[in-house]
């Protein structure tokens, strides 16, 4: 075990993945000798050489297509999309060929690819560096939608991306990069060294794409989290002295259902949290599933706390940012209803 | 290594690297007034060579030569050191407002001061701007007030975008200055459509589109030509070349093209480069580009072969991918010192005088810095409201932003 970033985790993943497989192959924007804007691919190039880890010219649909072209021939590419803002470009390839390839041909041709960026909110980026568009993955059929909210499950779950069959849209928190963060912008950073989830094996191993994780057992309400708000659903649970359950659902599609319908069973309540718009969000999803599923067992109306449906603003950014303040009076609103 | 029945992947890489002796051999820089000035009806085809060459103006000594010279008077000429100048101390002076917490981001112009400075100048009252993040020249030379650029980066409370955009990401129509976008190369096509506009309303404003060497790998920037070409859009399509994309260096968004300026030979679109540290040069080559258009002969591609002597942002440390002195072996030399030993030559100016008006500039930057100050930085003192969120996503608030407004608690 070693203790590490989330982004030592996740170049850890790439390392031991192109260590087992010739077929992997990692490019993007910068990636190549420096290493990645947030230092992810930094040392590939030099230990896989310059045709397995290379920059890329400054264009994602040039990015995405060419990973879909050689995942036809059968490599396995990785790559980084520098800001998860910046994959529109790229949103024709993603959702009109990557994650229809092995439909349209039956299986004939697959796309293996998994595009990792960077996402969310939390440092000051304004509207083009804080973005949060997994819904506009998960309303896509044939991608699968990945978001860790630790080292330990980042390094996991990559891997098993990477050995994935299908495009998987790998969304990294930028504000987790360097620590748990619960949304208290005004403390001192605490560094994954000093968190359980920071301890990661230096090795192979997998984490299943499709399995939650509960973060905190409780038997008041259930809330359903995923990346950053994972913690701040932690900090909310503990200073409002509400014993919540939080559901780390680490993937979007496939999605634990199963978790999250035997949690609101027990529970009875529930609350949503996501950092992206409110409205067409993931939330509104788990919010029908959750009444579709659990109606019989419900004490109050699900509850959503999400971003506010206006672009991320820079100044007003933790006005802005769903923080715990936040989430502990939806959990004071539904434990009232 | 290498079996001839074998394919193998090209990978291009800049000449040198950290630890290495920087090297500009590569680069070939004509003599001043050696490249030609044609008739601005010129056939496209008929000076292919020009998206080869570099248009220069000032040589070595100092003089401006050749056909592309003479236009500038001596004060047109002083006002654009003074502009170049203000950029830099601006420049500077933002760059430790960013480390001293005031804002969170800057991105400054060191080495390229010439570039939007002097295309300022060639451009009219009316005519629009499709900037990127790197061409507050623009504003400088057309005095958009200092203090408004810095309400801008300290998110205050006059900031006039309401603390909604990064920093740098100014916006000003009455300037000509179309809004920045974060996302590269979107509105490099954008101008072309302002430009058909334009056309359309048979009025005689003209477009400028802007991009950086990296982002022509974009698709935006190969539908910005298409379109230019197909409609005889008046855009003039300006691609600065400063050799550097964050980490990347040009050749990864050049590959196998001898230059960028070439990229529009294939749409029949002319085709220049220029030496952008050279203020002469820049305004004498944009003013030809202007008068095309306004001519309505259609769109020019205009490379300037320039380069990012800082960090491409604040967030950024070029010394891990490239050497340290590599700005010193840089061959065009620095555009100020250029402009100012030209103005020495002509009598116009001199070292005691460029001292004064440097205090003078750096102070007048102080006390814009004092004034925007007092309307709060980032993190102190006044700041835009939290209503301003939920304010300008539509022209109307619709009833679902209003109640979450509410909700915010204002
Ligand atoms: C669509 C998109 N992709 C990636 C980025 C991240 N990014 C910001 S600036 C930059 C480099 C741009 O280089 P260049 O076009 O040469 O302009 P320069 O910074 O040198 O002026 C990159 C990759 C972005 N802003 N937008
Ligand atoms: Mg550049």
């Amino acid at each position: 075990m070693a203790r590490m970033t989330m982004i030592e985790a996740v170049r850890s993943a790439m390392d031991v993945a192109m260590g087992r497989d010739d077929n992997v192959v990692v490019f993007g924007e910068d990636v190549g000798y420096f290493g990645g804007v947030f230092r992810c691919t930094q040392g590939l190039q030099a230990k896989y050489g310059k045709t397995r880890c290379f920059d890329a010219p400054i264009s994602e649909s040039g990015i995405v297509g060419t990973a879909i072209g050689m995942a036809a021939y059968g490599l396995k590419p990785c790559v980084e999309i520098q800001f998860a803002d910046y994959m529109y470009p790229a949103y024709d390839q993603i959702t009109q060929e990557a994650a229809r390839i092995r439909y349209r041909s039956n299986g004939d041709f697959t796309c293996p690819i998994v595009l990792r960026m960077p996402t969310g909110g939390g440092i000051f980026g304004g509207q083009t560096h804080s973005q949060s568009p997994e819904a506009l993955f998960t309303h896509v059929c044939g991608l699968k939608v990945v978001v860790p909210s630790n080292p330990y499950d980042a390094k996991g779950l990559l891997i098993a991306s990477i050995e994935d069959p299908d495009p998987v849209m790998f969304l990294e928190p930028k504000r987790l990069y360097n620590g748990p963060f619960d949304g208290h912008h005004d403390r001192p950073v605490i560094p994954w060294s000093k968190h359980d989830l920071g301890e990661v094996p230096e090795g192979h191993y997998t984490i299943p794409i499709g399995k939650a994780e509960v973060r905190r057992k409780g038997s008041a309400v259930t809330v359903v989290a995923y990346g950053t708000m994972v913690h701040v659903a932690l900090a909310a649970a503990e200073e409002t002295g509400i014993d919540a359950e939080v559901i780390d659902l680490r993937s979007l599609l496939p999605l634990d259902l199963d978790a999250i319908v035997q949690s609101v069973e027990k529970t009875g309540r529930c609350v949503v949290v996501h950092e992206a718009t409110l409205t067409s969000g993931f939330g509104g999803e788990i919010a029908s599933l959750v009444q579709e599923h659990c109606f019989y067992h419900l004490e109050a109306p699900v509850v959503r706390v999400a971003g506010w449906d206006t672009p991320y603003p820079h100044a007003q950014e933790w006005d802005y940012f769903p923080g715990p303040a936040r989430v502990g009076r939806a959990l004071v609103e539904v434990m009232e209803a | 290594m290498s079996d001839p029945d074998r394919l193998s992947l090209h990978v291009p890489e800049p000449a040198v690297r950290p630890g290495g002796q920087p090297d500009f051999s590569n680069v070939k820089i004509p003599k001043a007034g050696s490249v030609p000035r044609p008739e601005i009806d010129v056939a496209p085809e008929e000076i292919r060579d020009l998206a080869y060459s570099i248009i220069r103006v000032l040589n070595r000594d100092g003089e401006a030569v050749g056909p592309w010279a003479g236009l500038l008077s001596d004060d047109e000429l002083l006002a654009g050191l003074k502009h170049m100048m203000t950029l830099r101390a601006f420049d500077a002076r933002m760059v430790m407002a960013q480390r001293q917490g005031k804002t969170s981001f800057y991105m400054q112009h060191l080495g390229e001061e010439a570039v939007s400075c002097a295309f300022r100048k060639a451009l009219d009252k009316g005519d629009m701007n499709f900037p990127t993040y790197r061409q507050a020249g623009l504003l400088i030379a057309d005095e958009y007030p200092m203090v408004e650029m810095m309400n801008q980066i300290f998110s205050n409370e006059s900031d006039p975008l309401r603390g909604r955009q990064l920093p740098i990401m100014y916006s000003s129509k009455e300037h000509g200055f179309f809004t920045i976008s974060g996302n590269l190369a979107t509105q490099y096509v954008q101008a072309v459509g302002w430009a058909m506009a334009s056309a359309i309303k048979n009025d005689t404003k003209i477009a400028a589109a802007w991009i950086g060497d990296g982002s022509t790998a974009e698709s935006d920037f190969h539908s910005a030509l298409v379109f230019a070409s197909t409609y005889k859009a008046p855009v003039i399509l300006n691609i600065v070349n400063n050799q550097w994309a964050i980490s990347t260096f040009q050749g990864i968004a050049r590959g196998g093209s001898g230059t960028f300026a070439a990229r529009g030979l294939g749409f029949g679109i002319p085709a220049l480069r220029v030496d952008g540290n050279d203020y002469l040069a820049v305004y004498a080559v944009a003013k030809w580009a202007a008068e095309r258009a306004r001519r309505n002969l259609g769109p020019t591609v205009i490379e300037y072969v320039t380069y990012r002597v800082g960090a491409h942002s604040t967030s950024d440390d070029p010394s891990a991918y490239r050497p340290k002195t590599e700005s010193e072996a840089w061959p065009l030399g620095d555009p100020v010192l250029r402009l100012k030993k030209h103005l020495i030559l002509r009598g116009a100016w001199s070292e005691e005088r460029h001292t004064q008006a440097e205090a003078e500039i750096v102070d007048a930057v102080i006390q814009a810095q004092k004034q925007a100050e007092g309307h709060g930085t980032l993190h102190a003192g006044g700041r835009p409201s939290v209503r301003d969120i939920f304010e300008g996503v539509y022209a109307e608030m619709p009833p679902h932003i209003r109640r979450q407004r509410q909700k915010a608690g204002y």
